[in-house]
């Protein structure tokens, strides 16, 4: 082989292994730190991921807020008009956390069904609805009450 | 009436990008002077009328013009003078609006500072940039129109979002838009290049000082980004990976490596291909990153209420330029054959490195974004969590931060690696015990901070001892480079001290209360209701004290802003050299007056925008280096006695 060929293949070879590792690095980081999306009714129906973490998304059940007065401690029911889960978390809520309101909890469900939150999440915006929860809501149903605190922005902007 | 003739300058703005976009192109093909010469008056005229535009808009948020539905949708009568001016930009239409006449801004500077280039260089380069502003013209005026009328007009109008009220709002997106469209030039120089088939040391050396000004306003527009979302969202993080942070961040990895690049491409002739793409690379993801912020495609704290049909619009834009460039490259990518010939143990070899490690980084962050999108076509609904991207990073980062000391030590075409250790030595030396002191002084420090105090100690102690032994004249362009680099090295040792020493404790605190928190004792005072402006606010009272010395009184708040019925916290930051203590207010838990409350210490987080903003300047010192001044001077001198000989 002249020395050419020779610092070529090399070159090859580098890069082969470079971008070998790399790939290796990028699955291991990526398997870990992937976030599936649930539903409530998914959720119910066992299609979720066991042991680990995973988002739920849905609406704030309406009345179904109960906060501790001694602790940060707070649960309620996420729903996504046809079923519901229980949420609880301890912490800090977002500023646009109530009834009614789009949210996701990344969390894990405990053996009761309960949904364990470590994180709930905010939005900037208040007309802002995630995709994925505004996918996965059911029909509202005709008798469902809402107080109706969402303004009409959302048809002024089309 | 007002608004009307915004609507017409910004359609006549439209017919002067067409007409940019055409006749200095056509004349360029067709070799008829005349049509060549229209570049620049066109570019100044565009850069008028979308001027007048846009400070009509501002002019109608002043007067609270309400018929404007755009005005009435993020601006009211409470709203402060500040606020009014600032919303000009604070929603998706007028902050389009904006990035167009920032557009037309970087058009009309090209066209100042293009005197040393030929008339047919110039004719094309400009044109290339009224073909991106005519496509942004015609987004704004078609989906985006910030001027239409709601007739009858409401009484009050909306508010602006609280989060938007807020001395950031009105710096940031300015900045960051510099920054965004400024990769536009880099994008248009080497378009122009390959429209002529030509590119040589010259263009690139022209091409140089724009890049890293474009690449000095994205650094510190995502600096100030990350500045804001820190103290105003209330969660005490400074980046989340969330896909609009990632949208800014791909277009500075990109221009990280362009620079780089093109200080081989300039000097050594060699990477010229490389150079082409990577600038069309830089543009590209500009224009990406405009469509998933606007699209509303990816969940992200960002997203505002989004329309489908403005994510279709800048997709198509960006099929249009990235796919038009990348198929000329294609064309004539034969033409831009490097001869500087190298070794591989060169300083050509090392800056490759550095552009092939920030163009995976890029890649990488690109594909954690875009991922649940792939998984949507799927049915599986999905996002990467923020830890997959810190792990990608540090991993990238790190070798970076090895290397990048050898870059600047290898000589150019050949060198001994034995040669370049052996000058090291001595900074090694002093890296390791700086890294070692550090580490006994801050212990216990994990192995990932302790790696990224080690780079930041490195990249410092051999940029240091490259200034002081440097011989020959220390050029604004060997100062900016090493300013940058400190930059690097501070952000790096920020980085590091924060994200793995910083503590939170979120708990329930009645009046009266103490929390000893690392040495600092922090009692709660109690919470008093304050009407300030357009806004009531429940204002936290806590005492910081430390060795029985009281070291600050801070006063986060929970706002209420009435007309849009939302709360927002505000925290109290008590900024430090060494450290950051924050507190943000949750809610009232009791009727004893207990508040859930968050305290973080956060330990040199200033050190990283510190880092950043050295970036910037070095950014923009090298710019400015006389270098690429007195060449145009001298090129224009050649030129002088080119007419005179003819």
């Amino acid at each position: 082989m002249t020395p050419t060929r020779k610092k070529r293949l090399m070159a090859i070879v580098l890069i082969l292994l470079g971008v070998g590792i790399a790939t290796v690095l990028f699955l291991t980081a990526f398997k870990e730190n992937i976030l599936f999306y649930k539903s409530p009714s998914e959720v119910l129906a066992g299609d979720y991921p066991k042991a680990r973490n995973f988002r739920i998304g849905g609406m704030v059940k309406k009345g179904s807020i109960i906060k501790s007065t001694n602790s940060l401690d707070v649960e309620f029911y996420v729903t996504d008009y046809a079923k519901d889960v229980k949420v609880n978390y301890s912490g800090l809520l977002p500023d646009l956390f109530r009834d009614n309101q789009g949210m996701i909890a990344i969390g894990q469900l405990d053996n009761n069904g309960v949904f364990q939150a470590e994180e709930i999440l905010a939005k900037h915006d208040e007309n802002y609805m995630p995709p994925e929860v505004a996918a996965s809501l059911k029909e509202k149903p005709s008798n469902y009450e809402t107080t109706d605190n969402s303004n009409n922005l959302d048809k002024e902007d089309k | 009436m007002l608004a009307e003739i915004g609507q017409f300058t910004l359609a006549f703005g439209m017919l002067l990008a067409s007409l940019l976009a055409a006749l200095p192109l056509y004349g360029y093909f067709s070799n008829n002077e005349k049509f060549m010469h229209t570049a620049r008056p066109l570019a100044y005229l565009q850069l008028i009328f979308l001027l007048v535009s846009f400070l009509i808009l501002v002019a109608l948020f002043i007067s609270q013009d309400f018929s404007v539905a755009y005005v009435w949708r993020n601006s009211n009568l409470a709203l402060p003078l500040r606020y009014r001016i600032s919303a000009t930009w604070g929603a998706h239409e007028g902050s389009m609006l904006l990035w167009l006449v920032i557009q037309t801004i970087w058009t009309a500077a090209v066209a100042f500072y293009s005197k040393s280039l030929s008339r047919s260089q110039v004719a094309r380069v400009l044109s290339v940039l009224g073909i991106i502003s005519l496509g942004f013209t015609a987004f704004v005026f078609f989906t985006s129109n910030p001027f239409l009328r709601s007739i009858p007009a409401p009484f009050d109008g909306n508010d602006l979002n609280p989060l938007l009220q807020d001395v950031g709002l009105i710096i940031h997106p300015p900045i960051l838009y510099m920054g965004y469209v400024g990769m536009s030039v880099p994008f248009a120089i080497s378009i122009a290049a390959l429209l002529g088939g030509k590119i040589d040391e010259t263009w690139i050396r022209w091409s140089r000082p724009w890049t890293n000004a474009a690449w000095g306003f994205l650094t510190f527009g995502i600096v100030l980004g990350s500045w804001w979302a820190y103290y105003e969202l209330g969660w005490g993080g400074w980046w989340f990976w969330d896909p609009v942070e990632n949208a800014s961040f791909l277009p500075w990895l990109a221009g990280t490596a362009l620079i780089h690049v093109q200080a081989v491409s300039e000097k050594r002739n060699a990477f010229r291909g490389w150079t082409v793409l990577l600038a069309i690379l830089g543009f590209s993801l500009s224009v990406l990153g405009t469509f998933l912020v606007r699209s509303g495609v990816l969940t992200s704290v960002h997203a505002f209420a989004s329309d489908p049909k403005r994510g279709v619009f800048v997709l198509t834009l960006l099929a249009i330029y990235a796919g038009g460039a990348l198929f000329l490259y294609a064309l004539r990518a034969n033409k831009l054959k490097s001869q500087g010939g190298f070794q591989l143990s060169s300083r050509e070899t090392l800056l490759l490195a550095n552009s092939i490690i920030f163009s995976v980084a890029c890649f990488m962050v690109l594909l954690g974004t875009l991922f649940p999108l792939f998984f949507e076509a799927f049915g599986k609904k999905i996002s990467v969590g923020p830890p997959y991207f810190g792990s990608m990073f540090f991993m990238m980062m790190m070798p970076m931060a090895v290397l990048l000391p050898l870059g600047m030590y290898y000589r150019w075409q050949k060198d001994e690696l034995t040669r370049v250790l052996k000058q090291l030595l001595p900074s090694l030396v002093i890296t390791l015990v700086l890294a070692v002191v550090v580490w006994f002084f801050f212990k216990p420090l994990n192995l990932k901070a302790s790696l990224g105090v080690f780079g930041g100690a490195w990249v410092f102690v051999t940029a240091m001892f490259y200034l002081k032994d440097y011989k020959g004249k220390l050029t604004r362009a060997v100062w900016g480079m090493q300013i940058a680099h400190i930059g690097v090295a501070i952000y790096l040792f920020g980085v590091s001290m924060t994200e793995h020493t910083d503590f939170e404790i979120d708990s329930l605190m009645n009046p009266g209360e103490v929390k000893m928190v690392q040495g600092y004792a922090i009692e709660f005072k109690g919470v008093e209701v304050k009407q300030i402006e357009n806004y009531r606010a429940s204002q936290g009272h806590f005492v910081v004290s430390k060795n029985g010395k009281i070291v600050a009184e801070m006063n986060p708040q929970k706002r209420y802003y009435p007309k849009r019925g939302n709360p927002m916290t505000e925290a109290a930051i008590d900024p430090g050299f060494s450290r950051d203590l924050y507190i943000s207010l949750g809610e009232q838990i009791n009727d004893q007056g207990g508040w859930a409350v968050r305290i973080y210490i956060k330990p040199f987080i200033r050190w990283m925008w510190g880092g950043g903003i050295l970036m910037m300047l070095g950014g923009f010192w090298a710019a400015s280096d006389r270098r690429y001044f007195r060449h145009a001077k001298l090129l224009k001198q050649k030129n002088i006695d080119k007419y005179l000989k003819a």
